[in-house]
């Protein structure tokens, strides 16, 4: 095959995928205020997009929740990673596994739907605490999924050899089981977090009235109509986006080279 | 290691399978079992079963199916092609980074670019088919949908494709087959793990898209998602919703089951 055609093909794609973005970006700096007819560069709906202290607030709450609900995930994630491994059957561990992954597959809208049927029952009042324990509970699986490959691919060796040398069983936990599985649990807490950010529609069931994040504070603006202020944040979200990935990848890198026994 | 000692690494872990993956299912198909007043009843999957409801099952059906067969067939050759590339990893980040950016923001980008006077009605009316109206029909919510999903079909049809040993394909080619002998006898069935895992990751999550259709097709298309969602917060009718919920789980399950099973039988 010739090379044009897989260049012109992912270059047809790339364009797809990125034009909207793009799009979106590049209208934030319209005066005209419409998506349509570019009239002028201008820096104002980023000026009111800070001056905006409601907005602010709403960043503020979900930041909150995403770094409250990925620490929490992340402990009970890892604890649950640590179940799954020294459960004593084969089938409880499949078991486990199993149920784990239920909200992994689950579609959003039931997720939604369930807990807030489940926080209705218990009473849980709708807004800051219901969205919190949302998050937490769907971002725990997702840390289970990325920890458990770590605790796998460790070698009971050394387990053996800490006990052999006298080492307690919280030493054993502390000293040698964490640190080895640590790059996992920095991915696990880094997923919840993105999760917890980018979370629409579980957070919209169980939001009720008051309390607002960012993505559902977006879906009631797009609602109603295109208003620049949004194309301004789509923009300094994308920046942020692209200042995490990279974030990632270096964690990754260093973890990589710093992690101790890594076989990969 | 002695069993007591043990017991408090499962207790929160447990507690939360408990607590949020069995009590929101049993909950929500014992709400299917009663109506508006709290009354126990079968009334609501009678109800399913009426022609409203299963039209728009089936149109819901519908409109996943056509979302992953445009995700599929935009998303097998790119991926193809990205694994034969030099830059595989830089391609696969740009590939993967924009499924980060929120949902919401991409389908907001659409209704500027599908507006009346936007960038693809300009495009139209200089090609020369003139303008017409695309927001709010439903080819600008399969449009954006497959927009908004082509990244979760491309990438595990690339981690197939990547895992593929290359001397099955060199095989191929020096016993005479022609290069679709060989992508239909070779490489598409060695792959099928990975369509099969981007079909799971596309059709169940199109099934219940209700942002979507309430933001790009305004209504007209109305999908699982979109019903339930009516029925817990808008009708406040809970039974119905979590009636619609349980088939929407039956069909999760069901897909599960049909894309999953025979990962090992192809090889």
């Amino acid at each position: 095959m010739a090379r044009f055609w897989p260049r012109a093909y992912l270059i047809f794609v790339f364009i797809l995928l990125y034009a909207p973005i793009f799009y979106l970006m590049f209208y934030s700096f319209n005066s005209g205020g419409t998506m349509s007819s570019f009239e002028g560069f201008t820096l104002d709906w980023y000026k009111e997009l800070f001056a905006d202290t409601r907005l602010l607030i709403i960043v503020l709450n979900t930041v909150v929740i995403a770094l409250f609900s990925a620490a929490v995930s992340t402990i009970i994630g890892v604890l649950g990673a640590l179940a799954i491994i020294y459960a004593r059957k084969r089938i409880y561990q499949n078991a486990l596994i199993s149920l784990n992954n239920v909200l992994i597959v689950s579609p959003d809208v039931i997720i939604g739907a369930s807990f807030l049927i489940l926080f209705t029952i218990i009473g849980v009042k709708l807004g800051f605490a219901s969205v919190l324990l949302a998050h937490i509970a769907f971002s725990v699986p997702i840390v289970v999924i990325m920890v458990l490959p770590k605790l796998e691919e460790m070698s009971s060796t050394l387990i053996d050899a800490a006990r052999d040398l006298g080492a307690s069983r919280l030493d054993i936990l502390t000293k040698v089981i964490l640190p080895y599985i640590t790059p996992g649990i920095f991915a696990g807490f880094f997923m919840a977090l993105t999760y917890s950010l980018d979370d629409f529609a579980v957070t919209f069931f169980v939001t009720g009235n008051g309390f607002t994040t960012l993505s559902v504070e977006i879906y009631s603006l797009a609602r109603r109509g295109i208003s620049l202020n949004v194309n301004a944040l789509s923009t300094l979200l994308f920046l942020f986006t692209i200042f995490l990935v990279i974030g990632y990848y270096f964690i990754q890198k260093r973890n990589e080279k710093s992690a101790v026994g890594v076989r990969k | 290691m002695q069993a007591n000692n043990r017991t408090f690494y499962w207790i929160p872990y447990v507690l939360w399978i408990a607590l949020f993956v069995v009590a929101p299912l049993l909950l929500i198909v014992y709400y299917s079992f009663f109506d508006l007043n709290g009354n126990f009843t079968f009334a609501n999957y009678q109800n399913f079963f009426t022609p409203v409801y299963l039209t728009m099952a089936l149109s819901s059906f519908w409109y996943a199916f056509l979302i992953t067969f445009f995700c599929l067939i935009i998303a097998y050759p790119a991926a193809y092609f990205i694994t034969h590339s030099k830059y595989k990893q830089l391609l696969l980040l740009l590939i993967i980074l924009p499924s980060w950016v929120n949902l919401l923001l991409k389908a907001y980008a659409f209704l500027g670019i599908f507006s009346t006077y936007g960038a693809a009605n300009s495009l139209l009316e200089t090609v020369g088919i003139g303008a017409r109206q695309i927001l709010f029909t439903d080819f600008s919510f399969v449009f954006v949908s497959v927009y908004i999903f082509i990244p979760f079909m491309i990438l595990p049809i690339f981690n197939a494709l990547d895992k593929l040993n290359p001397a099955l394909i060199y095989a191929s080619r020096d016993l005479g087959a022609s290069f679709w002998a060989t992508f239909l006898k070779v490489i598409f069935p060695l792959t099928s793990s990975g369509v099969k895992a981007g079909v799971q990751a596309v059709f169940i999550p199109a099934l219940s898209l209700f942002m979507m259709t309430r933001l790009i097709a305004g209504n007209r298309v109305i999908t699982l998602g979109t019903a339930i969602e009516q029925h817990f917060l808008v009708t406040q009718d809970w039974g119905m919703g979590a009636t619609i919920a349980v088939f929407l789980i039956l069909i999760m399950i069901v897909m599960m089951i049909v894309t999953g099973t025979r990962k090992k039988g192809v090889l």
